[in-house]
């Protein structure tokens, strides 16, 4: 009889084998960055770069064009395992769904949302924002992102029995990230001006909690029905 | 039921409409551009009520399998679309001479309302992209759900994002105040739009029934009996 793997085990191997899976293709996970470089560096081309007019639209330019890129990488969530029959496997498997869901969830965010907020500063200083204005963009893009993941996992979920289904993930998505990308850009904003800006990172971090209780569960509900 | 449910809404919403477009006192402020209210707030109440209507059966149609539910849902998108639609056509005709604007940023309502049309247009867009009906259907019935739970949030950080926002832009409709000759046309026009709303809801849902059973046996001898 096979032995019988402790929860975390289990989590832990789903997470370290997606993890290896994004690590082994590096040019999935760089494109949308060069996507979220190339595009945000464009609108000052685009728009008189005047300095004060940077400022004034950076923070909304960043935030949609980091939901724009990450939108791009949704689809490696749940498509690549669809396509070649891995996804009935982890659906079959007897680790709690959720639980597992939630592991690739992890994963993706480490590969798409961490490498994102590593570079955001360089986009920050092309926007000509201070120092401490780059840490709290920071801040909100790094609940910001995770909720993007948890978001994108429900988007991505409902749409694997779907070809081409890039476009309506982005359509499915955005309406519920909606509030996310309000606060975040508005909090950076705030703080530029010299408002407070505690109440809007409160109020990302409380939704990336809400959808963290559930995400996992709504993905592992669509997915069992996508798969069936 | 569908015969009366339609002629007493019809009736209702011409007296409702009537009365508020030729009887009720204009208003002092706003003169008889205010009248636009007896199509835009029914249309608004409405647009909100197919939603929860919508979740409510989403609800049921998961839990307890409800095959009818399934049914309500999709009769009541487009419908719900729709209202939403005019609900904000009018609603901007209406702002125009108010305030001066055809849409503004920094008003709750407008902004919720929009999101939520583009909820119904996702809902519609994943519906339309899943052949499989059964599929279809539990994968919506998510969406919907999930909105659901959105709804209050979009709504309310529309909302406080509005409030931090130093709030002298912030726009107030002139403020009808409700006078008795002037609610009771409105309240008729938002009871008869509504029960015109639940005729033809009815009536599509009974044609989406027909069609999803259109090969089963009852339906065979309903049309044959009638026949004979």
């Amino acid at each position: 009889m096979p032995k019988k793997l402790s929860l975390i085990a289990g989590f832990m191997a789903m997470f370290r084998r997606d993890l290896l899976q994004y690590i082994k293709s590096p040019s999935q996970l760089l494109n949308p960055l060069i996507f979220f470089i190339m595009i945000t560096a464009a609108f000052p081309f685009a728009v008189n770069a005047e300095k004060a007019q940077l400022v004034q639209i950076g923070p909304g330019i960043i935030w949609v064009m980091a939901i724009l890129s990450y939108l791009l990488t949704l689809h490696h969530l749940y498509l690549d395992d669809a396509e070649d029959g891995c996804l009935d496997y982890i659906i079959l498997s007897p680790q709690p769904l959720p639980l597992l869901v939630l592991a690739k969830i992890c994963a993706h965010w480490i590969s798409s949302g961490l490498p994102l907020i590593i570079i955001s500063p360089i986009i920050g200083i092309i926007y000509q924002m201070q120092v401490d204005t780059i840490l709290i963009m920071i801040a909100t893009l790094f609940f910001g992102t995770f909720a993007l993941s948890l978001v994108g996992s429900i988007g991505a979920s409902l749409t694997i029995s779907i070809n081409n289904s890039n476009i309506l993930v982005s359509l499915l998505v955005l309406p519920i990230m909606m509030p996310v990308l309000i606060f975040g850009a508005r909090t950076i904003e705030l703080y530029q001006s010299g408002a407070t800006t505690m109440s809007g990172l409160y109020f990302i971090g409380a939704y990336c909690m809400f959808a963290l209780s559930f995400s996992p569960f709504a993905s592992a509900a669509a997915l069992r029905i996508g798969a069936d | 039921m569908i015969p009366w449910l339609f002629i007493s809404g019809l009736l209702l919403m011409v007296y409702g409409i009537i009365n508020g477009l030729f009887y009720a006192p204009s208003d002092y402020q706003q003169g008889d551009a205010f009248r636009i209210i007896y199509v835009h707030v029914p249309a608004a109440y409405i647009s909100m009520m197919a939603y929860s209507l919508m979740a409510f059966a989403a609800f049921i149609a998961l839990i307890w399998r409800i095959k009818i539910a399934h049914a309500v849902i999709v009769s009541a998108a487009p419908l719900g679309a729709w209202f939403t639609f005019l609900a904000l056509l009018t609603g901007s005709l209406w702002g125009r001479p108010m305030w001066g604007t055809w849409w503004e940023w920094g008003d709750p309502r407008l902004t919720s309302e929009l999101l939520m049309l583009f909820l119904y247009l996702g809902y519609m867009a994943l519906r339309a992209s899943i052949p499989n009906i059964t599929k279809a259907d539990k994968l919506s019935a998510i969406l919907i759900l999930i909105g659901a739970i959105n709804i209050p949030i979009i709504h309310y950080s529309v909302e406080w994002w509005t409030s931090l926002h130093q709030g002298s832009t912030l726009l107030k409709s002139g403020g009808p105040s409700i006078a008795a000759p002037m609610l009771y046309p409105l309240l008729a026009s938002i009871i008869g739009l509504s029960l015109f709303f639940g005729s033809l809801l009815l009536i599509r849902t009974k044609a989406e029934v027909l069609k999803r059973e259109k090969h089963s046996r009852w339906i065979k001898d309903m049309i044959l009996g009638d026949e004979v």
